[in-house]
C-alpha cells in the first residue's frame, strides 16, 4: 500500500523533474520577451537525439552530452535570431504560429538529420534498482532529479548573484527601463533563449534512458511543460517548478489508481481546473489591462 | 458602398467556385477541393473568434472531432437519420463551448491559448480511448449522408454542396460583422476594458462568439464523416487545431474571404509539398514562420494594402 504509493511518487517525481525543466525553460523565455516558445519541446529532443546518435557513433557519453548541449544552445539562439527577433512586434497570435512552426520545422529536420526511428542510450550508472521502503527506484531517476536540482541552483545563483542574470531579471520586470539603464536587451534575448535551449537538452538527456526519444518526443513534453509554467502562473521561476512537479506528481497518481490510459489529459485537467478558479495560475501577478 | 462591394464579394466567390471545376486536373481534385471548402467554413467561423473577437482557440478541431463523432455514433450506433444526428451534435457542441466559454473566455493571451489547447488535447484523448464508443485509434466507419431518401454520393455532388455552404456561410459571417454584435466584437478586440467602460457587454459577445465557431466546426465534422466514410481520432488532434488557425492568421485576420484565402492555400499545400516527400515538414514549418514573419497580417490584407498604395502611387 504505502510502497506502491511511493513507487508513483518516484515516477511522478522524475517526470515531474522534467516537466519543471521545461516550464522554466518557457518561465525564461517569456520573461525576457513575453513570448510563448513552443519549440520549448524540440529542445528536449534535440538533447535527447543528439546525444543517443553520437553515443551510438562510438562517442563517450559526457562528451557526447556535452556536445550536444551546445548543439542545442545553436539551435536556440538561431531560433531567436532567425524567427523571433524579426518579428518582435507582432501579436500575440502571431509569434505562437511562429515558434509553432519552428517546432514543426525543427522536428522535420531531425527527421532528415537523423531519422524516425525511437533512440535511447544506456543508463548513466546502471541498471541494478535500489530498494527504498519496499518501492523500487532506478538510479536513472536519481540522475534526472539530481541534474535538475544542480541545474536549478546554478540558474538561481546565476539569476541573483550574477550581473548578467540580475540584468535579466531587470529586463523581465520593466523592458523599457532596463534598456534605459543599459542593458543591452538584444543580447538579453538570445541569452534566454540559449538558457531554455540549455534546460531542455539537459532535461532530454537524463530522461532519454527511461523514456526513450524519436523525433516526435518533444511534443507532450514542451505542452506539459507549458502546462506546468502556466499552472504555476507564467514568467514565475519557481511557479514553474513547483507546477512541474505537481503536474508529474499527479500523473503518476492517477495513471496508478485511475487509468493509464487518460495519462496525458491529466496535466489538462489540473490546468483548466486552476484556471478556472486563479485566471493567472498559482503563483501568477494578476495583471491590469491600460486603456 | 460597403453593402455592393459585400455583393460583389460574394458574387465573385460565387463565380470562382462554379468556374474551379473547369482547372480540376482529375476527379480525384474533387476530394482536396472539398475538403479545402469545408476547412472555409470552419476558419470563416474561427475568424469570427479571432480576427474579431481577438481571442485565440488552439483546440477548434476538437469541436471539429466531437461533430464528426457525434453524427458517427448517433447514425451508425443509435441509428438515427443523418440529418438530426448533425444538428444534435451540433447542440451538444453549442452547449459544452458555451459551458467552457464562460469561464475560460475570462483568460486572456497564453492563458487562454493553453485552457484552449487543453480542452482540445483532452477531447482527442477521449475519442482515442473510449473505444467501445469511438472504436478507438483505429476510427470508425460513417455511412453516407442521406436526407429523406436522397443520398450524397461521390465527390462532384459533395463540390456543389459544400461550395453551396460556403457561400452561405460567408454571406452569414459578414452579415454578422456588419450587425451590432460586429462592431461591439471589433470594440472588444480594439480595447476590452474600453468597450465594457462604454457599456458592450463583452464577456456574452465573447462566449457567442465562441459557441457560434464551434458549431461551425461541429457542423462541418458531421458532414465531413458522412464525406469520408472513414474517421479517426487525428481529425481532432492539435496539430489540426493549428492547422485551422494558421489558415485563419495566414489568410488575414478579421478578413472572411482571406480564411477562405487561407484555407484553401493550406489544404492545398500539403498536396504540393509531396513533391518535397521527405522534407514536407521543414518546407511546412518554413513556410509558417516565413509566412508571419513577412506578412504578420497576413496574405490578403497584406495584398490589399500593396494594391492600394500602388494605386496610390500611380496617381
Amino acid at each position: 500500500m504505502f510502497a506502491e504509493l511511493l513507487q508513483y511518487l518516484f515516477a511522478g517525481l522524475t517526470s515531474g523533474a522534467i516537466y519543471a525543466l521545461a516550464g522554466l525553460g518557457f518561465a525564461i523565455i517569456y520573461n525576457s520577451s513575453h513570448v510563448i516558445n513552443f519549440a520549448q519541446g524540440e529542445f528536449i529532443m534535440i538533447g535527447g537525439m543528439s546525444t543517443a546518435m553520437m553515443v551510438a557513433a562510438g562517442v563517450p557519453l559526457p562528451v557526447a552530452s556535452l556536445l550536444a548541449v551546445l548543439v542545442t544552445m545553436l539551435v536556440g539562439v538561431a531560433l531567436e535570431k532567425f524567427a523571433i527577433e524579426p518579428a518582435r512586434n507582432a501579436d500575440v497570435t502571431t509569434i505562437i504560429i511562429i515558434t509553432i512552426g519552428a517546432s514543426i520545422f525543427l522536428r522535420g529536420l531531425a527527421q532528415i538529420v537523423w531519422d524516425k526511428e525511437f533512440h535511447s542510450l544506456p543508463a548513466f550508472s546502471g541498471e541494478t534498482p535500489l530498494n527504498v521502503g519496499g518501492a523500487t527506484l532506478m538510479p536513472q531517476s536519481i540522475w534526472v532529479v539530481g541534474v535538475a536540482v544542480v541545474v536549478i541552483v546554478a540558474l538561481w545563483w546565476f539569476f541573483n548573484r550574477t550581473l548578467f542574470g540580475k540584468a535579466m531579471l531587470a529586463t523581465s520586470f520593466n523592458r523599457l527601463a532596463a534598456q534605459l539603464m543599459g542593458i543591452g536587451v538584444k543580447k538579453v534575448l538570445m541569452v534566454s533563449f540559449a538558457l531554455s535551449a540549455l534546460l531542455g537538452a539537459v532535461g532530454g538527456i537524463v530522461v532519454t534512458p527511461i523514456t526513450f526519444t524519436n523525433y516526435e518526443a518533444g511534443i507532450m513534453l514542451g505542452l506539459k511543460g507549458f502546462s506546468a509554467a502556466v499552472l504555476g502562473g507564467l514568467g514565475n521561476g519557481m511557479g514553474a517548478i513547483v507546477g512541474g512537479l505537481a503536474v508529474g506528481i499527479a500523473e503518476a497518481l492517477a495513471s496508478g489508481y485511475l487509468s493509464s490510459a487518460y495519462k496525458d489529459a491529466v496535466a489538462f485537467v489540473i490546468i483548466l481546473f486552476v484556471l478556472f478558479f486563479l485566471p493567472n495560475g498559482l503563483f501568477g501577478k494578476k495583471g491590469t489591462d491600460r486603456v | 458602398m460597403w453593402k455592393t462591394a459585400r455583393i460583389g464579394g460574394l458574387g465573385a466567390l460565387a463565380l470562382i467556385l462554379v468556374l474551379a471545376p473547369l482547372g480540376f486536373p482529375n476527379a480525384y481534385f474533387y476530394d482536396i477541393a472539398v475538403k479545402a471548402l469545408f476547412n472555409a467554413v470552419v476558419c470563416i467561423g474561427l475568424n469570427l473568434l479571432i480576427g474579431y473577437g481577438g481571442q485565440i482557440s488552439l483546440g477548434h478541431a476538437g469541436f471539429f472531432a466531437l461533430g464528426a463523432y457525434g453524427s458517427a455514433i448517433l447514425t451508425v450506433t443509435y441509428k438515427l437519420p443523418a440529418l438530426p444526428a448533425m444538428l444534435l451534435s451540433a447542440l451538444g457542441v453549442g452547449v459544452l463551448a458555451y459551458l467552457i466559454g464562460r469561464p475560460i473566455l475570462r483568460l486572456k493571451g497564453h492563458y487562454l491559448a493553453m485552457a484552449t489547447l487543453g480542452i482540445g488535447i483532452i477531447i482527442h484523448i477521449v475519442l482515442k480511448t473510449e473505444s467501445g464508443l469511438t472504436g478507438g485509434p483505429d476510427g470508425m466507419g460513417v455511412d453516407p449522408f442521406s436526407v429523406m431518401g436522397f443520398t450524397m454520393m461521390g465527390d462532384r455532388m459533395w463540390y456543389w454542396a459544400a461550395a453551396a455552404l460556403l457561400v452561405l456561410a460567408v454571406w452569414l459571417s459578414l452579415n454578422l460583422i456588419d450587425s451590432p454584435v460586429g462592431r461591439a466584437l471589433r470594440a472588444v478586440h480594439g480595447s476590452e476594458v474600453g468597450a465594457e467602460v462604454v457599456g458592450v457587454d463583452t464577456s456574452s459577445y465573447k462566449v457567442m462568439v465562441f459557441v457560434v465557431s464551434a458549431v461551425f466546426a461541429s457542423l462541418i465534422g458531421s458532414l465531413f464523416a458522412h464525406k469520408d466514410g472513414f474517421i479517426t481520432p487525428d481529425i481532432g488532434s492539435f496539430f489540426r487545431s493549428v492547422e485551422f488557425v494558421v489558415m485563419v492568421v495566414l489568410g488575414g485576420m478579421a478578413s472572411t474571404f482571406g480564411s477562405v484565402v487561407g484555407a484553401i492555400i493550406l489544404t492545398l499545400l500539403p498536396q504540393v509539398l509531396t513533391v518535397v516527400e521527405d522534407y514536407e515538414a521543414m518546407v511546412f514549418g518554413g513556410i509558417m514562420m516565413g509566412t508571419m514573419i513577412f506578412l504578420p497580417k497576413g496574405l490578403l490584407p497584406s495584398l490589399v494594402a500593396g494594391l492600394r498604395k500602388r494605386g496610390g502611387a500611380a496617381q
